[in-house]
């Protein structure tokens, strides 16, 4: 890997200088209903040992990079969660069609 | 807890991440950062024994590993900012090697 | 501000809710009780504990050495959450919590982490030019003070016990955490002095 700044996994990003010249924004706003529910169902699915934390890392980690920087923070939840759910076929992909 | 393996590192030994690249090799999950592969710092303190993530990740049986806080001072991590400067980390046992004497890494 | 979530996105989330309640895993009844669960934590946890170990000393000494404890101590129920970890400033040292990786924070005491805590520049940055990043909350550090960034990886969720400020003496408790802010706990402020003092 010839170019020292590009980190071999997406979400590991610490002193990454492409955000080098970016302020971070102040933002203190709560999730929205959107964020809340997709947190609350993380929460549930773990209680009822359907799925780690680390699972739902590792399936955010996997996430194409391109993807990985453009959803919000919990639609990237949202997609590690589902991909888990038809991965230990909890659902089907007919059943999410819906 | 009883069952856990002694801790091999105690507060104060220098210890080196293992320059390992996982994610180059295939699919996997890892919580140490790419800025420490291959550095050298100190144990802070033994945090105890945890379930290896890089299994959990995957709904494997996952042994538990022993877990330290590691102190790295932080201008050699960037070749920039402030002498005294640290990063505090928690790494798991298996990516730390014994390191050699702090002298090495003056400067 | 972050952008609202897509409309696919918030439609394949009710197509997954509804297929876990169609085969009975979960129930909107349970999702309430989640959230209302997690909208109850809040920064006000964490500054309370901030203030009691300022001013009690066995409470600081748990709350150093068996963060979860000492959260517990407080009427925090911790059971399922990681463990907690305080990290104390002194007067030559001062820390600052970032998850270069995730997210990781100290939810159980501190509530849902705000976006910056999870903006890539936050996350990017913070472990590599602290100073700049804490400049930015106006935060500039006394001289001789030597940053330590926490950068929480695994395990472990942190907190910053930060220096309780001059001025403040024989403050209640009441009136010390209202200065320990959500930013003072992650790191990214100092608790500010009285004005009596700051004017000094």
């Amino acid at each position: 890997m010839s170019d020292p700044d590009r980190t071999p996994a997406t979400h590991d990003i610490g002193g990454l200088s492409r955000f080098r010249c970016t302020p971070v924004e102040h933002d203190e706003s709560p999730p929205d209903a959107f964020g809340k529910r997709v947190d609350a169902l993380r929460q549930l699915l773990a209680a009822k040992r359907l799925m780690t934390v680390d699972e739902l890392r590792r399936g955010i980690e996997s996430i194409p990079e391109d993807e990985y920087f453009a959803l919000t923070y919990y639609e990237r939840w949202l997609r590690s969660i589902t991909a888990l759910m038809l991965e230990k076929g909890v659902v089907t992909e007919e059943e999410l069609r819906g | 807890m009883s069952d856990d393996a002694a801790p091999r590192f105690s507060p104060g030994d220098r210890v080196q991440v293992r320059d390992d690249w996982p994610e180059r090799r295939g699919p996997c999950h890892i919580r140490t950062p790419h800025y420490l592969r291959g550095r050298t710092g100190t144990v802070e303190r033994v945090l105890g024994a945890f379930p290896n993530p890089e299994d959990l990740a995957f709904a494997r049986p996952a042994p538990r590993r022993v877990l330290y806080h590691v102190l790295f001072d932080q201008p050699p991590l960037w070749r920039e900012g402030e002498p005294g400067d640290q990063v505090l980390v928690e790494i798991f046992e298996h990516w730390l090697e014994p390191a050699a004497a702090p002298a090495k890494e003056a400067a | 501000m972050s952008p609202p979530p897509r409309p696919d996105s918030i439609a394949g989330l009710e197509r997954l809710i509804a297929a876990l309640k169609a085969k009975g895993i979960v129930t909107e009844e349970e999702l309430a009780a989640r959230q209302a669960q997690t909208d109850k934590a809040s920064p006000e946890t964490g500054a309370r504990m901030v203030a009691r170990a300022w001013v009690d000393p066995a409470y600081r000494a748990l709350l150093l050495r068996d963060g979860t404890a000492a959260a517990e101590a407080m009427g925090v129920s911790m059971a399922g959450a990681p463990p907690l970890g305080v990290l104390e400033d002194t007067p030559t040292r001062h820390h600052v919590i970032v998850c270069t990786l995730c997210s990781c924070y100290p939810r159980a005491v501190l509530g849902y982490p705000p976006p910056w805590y999870k903006s890539f520049a936050y996350r990017a940055r913070v472990v590599r030019e602290p100073r700049a990043v804490l400049a930015e909350w106006g935060t500039v550090l006394p001289p001789g003070v030597e940053v330590r960034v926490v950068d929480s990886t695994a395990d472990y969720r942190w907190m910053v016990l930060p220096l309780r400020p001059a001025g403040t003496e024989g403050w209640s408790e009441g009136r010390l955490a209202a200065l320990v802010t959500r930013d003072v706990l992650v790191g990214v402020a100092l608790p500010q002095p009285p004005v009596a003092a700051a004017a000094e």
